[in-house]
């Protein structure tokens, strides 16, 4: 029977059937699924890994010592992997390694829509791109194959409509999982220089050999149907096509790296007009074009955002039925008077982060921000947040400010960085910080789980991914091992105390670490809470409590009131309103 | 051949949309279709405007629906039926609660809830079903079935049995709260 499956859960699946021995990855939308998946079956070791090159560095020596490893991380991941990747393509593998890479266009929930397609190709390595649940699964197992038949490691690429859409899947038994045999082999493994020179020759001859594959392989494959029109296209977009244009001829490509130069050639020649159809970069556009063949791509669709079913139609020219056409006419005429106000997402209620950002706001101080559910601190009202730029940036970033502009603007400036965020790529900017001499004031935010991914644990939450108790990195003390002689934890809902705290390590001209420490409020969500309420009598409209960016916060005429099926009962309104009007349901305001 | 049928389940972040798409899809599978199922989670589940589409048929291609092709939107929230109202097909129905939640920037006065937001959608679409969910849930005793007495109402526009819903409602809810659910979906039925 088959069962419905996200590409997330089909990908797990498939590693599990492939025989694969362990998992690694570190969190991060649109991939964090497939790790979270595979860690329910027994016969695969899982784990969150502290960043995802120390998931890819995991994955490779599992491989080496002759097991099947399944890698996975979203595209920017893939940038702090890069490091490991490009040797272990050198290199090649023991036991089949598959990376994943999990690929965000419209940037969903990322702070870029890079196209990892063009690692594979910097790294030499093949891709393949499924285009639904069952192709994730199944192009997994395959993935593995072809990572040991070739020796290379093999790249994965689905995108987030891949990843989080379900689709029926027909599911198999594992196979036999028994390791390859361990041989100690320097010039396979060692990489230095003499030996480096070796392996590069050996990639140049398996890419010759993967280009041959790929003229071959039933990953590649034409459908054909009239031929005025052929569309070259892969992964999810595929789907797209089929869907909105019934009558082309589809050269769908399973493998976008190396391409089927000959299979490309030879189904251009058959159709009267050649279209390229791909999310984001002219990847495989590019080639074509260079291979002297006319096509159609970025010239008609965009390469910015998710190439969306309706733009295929439009930019084709088949969505003119009049019936639509009508609806349109009707749809805009009546939404240009009540464009609906968009609705950002916000910190939730009860937040621990709302009572920094509102400290931080108050006193006018420049943030360097990082990645995580903190970053929605930069939206109004809090609106606290200076600079986001990728994992770990933040206490880097300020060290930097305050190079160029001084103690002075130091005394007013801070980093702020989760918990997990920390562990992932914080812990060198705070040697850094030391060595620098900087001043730097960094905050980290320790919420006691990995939040915006949807709750992981990590290294210093005292819980492994399959659920074991374990040892958690104490913050305090590492940061004081490192050299950071000022340490203090704080509550961020202790608004005076983080206030004073603040003021203080700021005017130290050394560097300082705040542990803004309070558990995510969506763990918390099972605890009975009262909600707080506003007296109506009492309110001065001051509007102080909206600064809080609350969503439970609602303006009720000149003065305000609380949603209470929203309100968790936190309590930080009421301690910033100045006339006392807000208390907890039930008290009274005598 | 069954042509495929589109449904969007639109609403903020939170609100437990998913639950109500699981049993759908659930239920879809147990009639033999074909189904996909699209989702966007991250950053947009905090309290962000929140999609679920749900398509099927005999064979069905992409997983997400184009605009103007929807048969039927099922809204957890005014504001979100009236921003997700391009996607419905022109003789679609529109099934929604009538909850209002104040996005951030109606909240802080940026913005103005379009209070008029069933009169817009009147008068685009013929076929508008308003249910006061919430009221409802509170009538079967639990707040937090709002999603299946949203789920019995939607029920009413899919020719598929009512044993199927029970099944999978039996399959997918707790234990525990699974009579307040049951009688959830037939209050929704009975709207």
């Amino acid at each position: 029977m088959k069962k419905l499956l996200t590409g997330n859960e089909a990908i797990a699946r498939g590693a599990w059937e492939a025989g694969v021995v362990v998992c690694t990855a570190y969190p991060g939308t649109p991939s964090t699924e497939i790790t979270e998946n595979a860690a329910k079956y027994k016969e695969m070791y899982a784990e969150w890994s502290a960043n995802e090159k120390v998931a890819l560095e995991v994955g490779l020596g599992a491989s080496i010592a002759g097991g099947r490893a399944l890698v996975a991380m979203k595209h920017v991941g893939v940038n702090v992997a890069a490091d490991p990747l490009f040797t272990f393509a050198y290199t090649g593998v023991n036991g089949g390694l598959v990376l994943v890479s999990a690929d965000d266009p419209g940037m969903h929930s990322s702070q870029n829509e890079q196209d990892n397609r063009h690692f594979a190709r910097a790294a030499k390595i093949p891709v393949l791109e499924p285009s639904d649940s069952q192709e994730a699964k199944d192009f997994t197992k395959l993935a593995f194959n072809l990572s040991e038949n070739f020796d290379t490691p093999v790249m994965l690429r689905i995108t987030t409509r891949v990843a989080h859409s379900q689709s029926l899947v027909e599911l198999a038994e594992r196979q036999d999982s028994e390791l390859k045999k361990y041989e100690k082999n320097a010039l396979k493994f060692v990489m230095i220089p003499a030996y480096a020179r070796r392996r590069h020759v050996a990639v140049e001859a398996r890419l010759d050999k993967l280009r041959e594959y790929t003229e071959a392989t039933p990953l590649n494959r034409i459908e054909w149907k009239d031929t005025k029109i052929g569309v070259i296209t892969g992964g999810v977009t595929y789907q797209y096509v089929k869907e909105v244009l019934k009558d082309v001829s589809i050269l769908k490509l399973g493998m976008s790296f190396p391409l089927p130069q000959k299979l490309i050639t030879e189904f251009s020649r058959k159709v009267d007009k050649l279209y390229v159809i791909e999310e984001l970069e002219p990847f495989i556009e590019d080639y074509v074009k260079s291979w002297g063949i006319e096509v159609h791509g970025k010239d008609i669709f965009p390469g910015i955002g998710e190439l969306l079913p309706e733009t295929i139609a439009e930019k084709m020219g088949v969505s003119s039925s009049e019936k639509k056409a009508l609806f349109k006419a009707a749809e805009s005429a009546a939404l240009a008077n009540v464009e609906p106000p968009i609705r950002p997402p916000v910190l939730c209620p009860g937040c621990p982060h709302r009572g920094l950002f509102y400290v931080l706001k108050k006193l006018k101080i420049t943030v360097a921000g990082d990645i995580g559910c903190y970053t929605l601190g930069s939206l109004a009202p809090l609106s606290a947040i200076d600079t986001t730029i990728c994992m770990g940036a933040s206490i880097g970033t300020a060290i930097g400010m305050e190079k160029a502009r001084g103690k002075d603007f130091a005394r007013n400036l801070v980093a702020v960085i989760g918990d997990s965020t920390f562990i992932h790529s914080g812990i060198t900017g705070l040697i850094n910080a030391v060595y620098s001499k900087a001043s730097t004031t960094t905050i980290i935010l320790d919420n006691r789980t990995t939040g915006m991914t949807g709750h992981q644990d990590n290294p210093t939450t005292g819980l492994t991914l399959k659920g074991e108790p374990i040892k958690e990195v104490d913050m305090a003390l590492l940061a004081k091992a490192v050299g950071v002689e000022r340490v203090v934890i704080v509550d961020p809902f202790d608004l005076e105390k983080l206030e004073t705290v603040l003021k203080e390590e700021l005017a130290a001209e050394e560097p300082s670490v705040i542990i803004a420490k309070r558990k995510c409020a969506l763990l918390e969500k099972d605890k009975v809470s009262t909600p707080h309420t506003v007296s109506a009598e009492t309110c001065t409209g001051c509007m102080r409590c909206m600064r809080l960016g609350c969503p439970c916060i609602v303006k009720d005429g000149k003065k305000v009131r609380i949603n209470p099926t929203q309100c968790v009962g936190c309590g930080l309104c009421a301690d910033v309103c100045f006339s006392g009007a807000i208390q907890k349901e039930g008290t009274s305001n005598g | 051949m069954a042509d495929t049928k589109n449904i969007l389940i639109v609403g903020v972040g939170g609100q437990g949309t998913i639950l109500a798409s699981r049993v759908l899809s659930g239920v879809i599978q147990k009639i033999g279709l074909d189904v996909k199922v699209s989702e966007i989670h991250g950053m947009a589940q905090r309290g962000g405007s929140v999609v679920t589409q749900v398509r099927y048929g005999d064979q069905v291609a992409s997983p997400i629906i184009p605009q103007g092709e929807a048969d039927l939107i099922l809204a957890f929230e005014k504001l979100e039926a009236l921003r997700w109202l391009p996607f419905l097909k022109e003789n679609g129905s529109i099934l929604i609660n009538d909850q209002r939640i104040d996005p951030m920037p109606v909240v802080m006065g940026s913005a103005n809830y379009p209070d008029d937001a069933f009169d817009t959608i009147r008068k685009q679409c013929k076929n508008v079903i308003v249910i006061d969910a919430l009221h409802k849930a509170q009538g079967v005793g639990n707040v937090k079935t709002v999603n299946l007495i949203l789920l019995g109402l939607l029920s009413n526009y899919l020719n598929i049995e009512k044993e199927l819903w029970l099944e999978v409602i039996r399959e997918t809810v707790p234990a525990k709260f699974l009579e307040v659910n049951l009688a959830a979906f037939q209050a929704g039925r009975e709207n």
